[in-house]
């Protein structure tokens, strides 16, 4: 019982974190009907962020997020005016191989300033509290909770705000957003940082109790992709709630099924997924 | 004679490529060279796949893998003689590119990138954690050099150059004559527009999957050569990087060109190892060159050329034109 117990709260951590990075992957998609191979980088990219300006500038741990944040957020900008913008006309694998160059590129990048070693990232939350019989840390309570709380701020923003009814618009119907009036590259631009901002967030929470190195994002975005196809591309909701069911699922499956292909449980899903629906779970009606 | 002129250029590069090792007597810069020919004739299989019928497969490492995989444990763990194994790999890799392209093809655009990319890593964990079979991350060493045909040996760096050649010459021509058949004219025909090309009677999918299972045999034939030349593998070689490696000489080459894999592959090849400090921040380099070629030469070189030279042929006959129109004093 205890270890039921256990992982199900490991798989609401994990959980957590995937639905942050997929929400991100999500809005891009929703938006520009870009698959957004380099979301991983920006994941690895948050990471080092908080963990440099907490070791170099000696900031405490949620300043260093927060800076993360800003940087992620207007690199991913960045990426959207330098890259996607000038291919928004062009076939859709240029994008894909794109996003490819830009992920090679900013792996790279990082391994050449601050080296390819596995780090960890301090946190003020290392103690352990003990609960219902199981103990955690709170490094693992405060990431779930600042999960939902990035969620609830995501959703008041989409629903409540202008801006972000703006992009929610122009997920539904660009024509139609374009005719009452909704700023296209502003919208583009916006949603890119939001998707970066969720990244920078996801890492710099997960970073504690996994590692930081250049090839962290790799799985993770893997698993994003393969959340978001669940989910369906382009839904919000649909990103939170397979974030949570393949967390859940992963963390079940490694320990009562077996630990070492416990990473492969999400591709079979996939793959199992795809061969039976090829155009995802929740396949919108309309959307390419 | 008009056929030997347009084949030029190709041919002066056979010539150079066959004398290449009668002017070094580095074995280094050879064995530089036969990896780069391995490393394009699985470009090929890619080029076909993404370049012609326009489906980015990201699984393509994982089927030279498998190629490479299955000649080592079938001459290593099997002692089965080579040319069987090297057989035998062959028609593993295919039949298992078969069985994945039936469902993969299923899916369309960025499905299809995700749903391999997927594949690829399936394939890399498989290789990587099923320890009694593959090796895990220690690999398989000592798979033996290709048996003997007849009086040729290929014991040494200078006679694996030249058969490895051979394969990627016959590739290159079994690439020219599929491409300029009816059959590549349809796959460039569904990498345009899927919908049309099934108006015009197409049937995409066994197109498409004719085409997948042809690149994941040439795949599978480079990594079956690169298995008995290299003589060591690890999971290395079936990872999501290496997909990215063969795509970047792709699309630097030419994506879509009979000749980009060739150009693409030697120049970074060849230009990573002589400047062996960038091995590892190649990517500095190479990853924004891949968004520049896309979004402003999404041809790349080889591509590119054809432009300039066409380019130039009208130029020149609207010169002509002109200068008749004057002649004749205009209408």
């Amino acid at each position: 019982m205890d270890v039921l117990l256990q992982q199900l709260f490991n798989g609401l951590t994990v959980g957590s974190v995937y639905s942050l990075v997929a929400l991100g992957l999500t809005l891009v998609y929703g938006i520009l009907h870009i698959p957004n191979f380099a979301h991983g980088a920006l994941y690895m990219v948050g990471g080092y962020i908080t963990l440099m300006s907490m070791a170099l500038m000696g900031v405490p741990y949620f300043i260093g997020i927060a800076i993360s944040i800003v940087v992620v957020g207007s690199l991913a900008m960045v990426m959207e005016r330098l890259v996607f913008n000038p291919l928004r006309h062009a076939p859709p694998i240029h994008d894909k191989i794109a996003a490819i160059g830009i992920l090679l590129f900013l792996e790279t990048l990082v391994q050449l300033v601050w080296g390819a070693d596995y780090r960890a990232m301090p946190t003020p939350f290392a103690d352990t509290v003990s609960f219902l019989g199981i103990t955690v840390t709170w490094q693992r309570i405060m990431i779930i909770v600042a999960a939902v709380v990035v969620m609830i701020l995501l959703q008041l923003f989409l629903k409540k705000t202008m801006v972000g009814a703006a992009i929610v618009a122009m997920s539904q119907n660009r024509e139609g957003a374009f005719l009452v009036g909704v700023n296209a590259n502003k919208v583009a631009m916006l949603t890119f940082f939001v998707s970066g901002a969720l990244a920078a967030i996801a890492a710099s929470i997960a970073s504690p109790i996994n590692l930081v190195y250049p090839g962290m994002g790799h799985l993770v975005i893997l698993k994003a992709f393969v959340i978001i196809i669940i989910g369906g591309m382009g839904s919000v909701p649909g990103a939170i709630i397979g974030g949570y069911i393949l967390g859940l699922t992963e963390s079940l499956g490694a320990t009562f099924i077996s630990a070492a292909y416990s990473d492969l449980i999400a591709f079979v899903l996939l793959v199992v997924i795809l061969t039976m629906k090829p155009q995802g779970l929740f396949a919108q009606k309309g959307a390419h | 004679m008009q056929g030997l002129k347009k084949m030029r250029m190709p041919l002066i590069f056979l010539l150079v490529a066959l004398l290449f090792p009668l002017f070094t007597d580095n074995q280094y810069y050879i064995y530089v060279v036969t990896l780069a020919f391995i490393y394009a004739i699985a470009v090929y299989g890619m080029n076909l796949v993404g370049g012609y019928t326009g489906q980015l497969s990201l699984a393509h490492a994982g089927f030279f893998a498998i190629g490479a995989y299955a000649l080592g444990l079938l001459t290593v763990d099997a002692n089965v003689p080579y040319w069987l194994a090297f057989v035998l790999a062959l028609v593993i890799t295919t039949v298992i590119g078969t069985l994945v392209g039936l469902i993969a093809l299923r899916t369309k655009e960025h499905f299809f990138a995700i749903y391999t990319l997927c594949v690829g890593y399936i394939i890399y964990l498989i290789i990587y954690e099923w320890d009694a079979l593959t090796g895990g991350v220690r690999g398989l060493i000592g798979i033996e050099s290709p048996a003997a045909i007849g009086p040729i040996t290929f014991d040494t760096g200078i006679s694996n150059y030249y058969l490895i050649l051979v394969f990627l010459v016959l590739t290159v021509i079994f690439m020219k004559f599929l491409t300029e058949s009816i059959v590549g004219r349809t796959y460039v025909a569904i990498r345009n527009s899927e919908e049309l090309a099934q108006t015009i009677g197409i049937n995409t999918m066994k197109q498409k999957l004719i085409s997948f299972v042809i690149s994941t045999f040439l795949a599978g034939l480079a990594g079956a050569l690169y298995a008995s030349f290299v003589r060591f593998i690890g999971p290395d070689i079936s990872y999501t990087m290496m997909t990215f490696d063969f795509l970047m000489y792709a699309i630097v080459g030419g994506f879509g060109t009979l000749f980009g894999p060739v150009v693409g592959t030697l120049l970074i090849v060849i230009l990573t190892q002589s400047l062996q400090f960038m091995e590892d921040f190649r990517m500095i380099i190479f990853g924004p060159l891949l968004v520049l070629l896309v979004i402003f030469y999404p041809r790349g070189i080889v591509g590119g050329y054809q432009m300039w030279k066409m380019k130039r042929a009208y130029k020149k006959k609207q010169r002509s034109v002109d200068q008749g129109s004057t002649y004749e004093g205009g209408d």
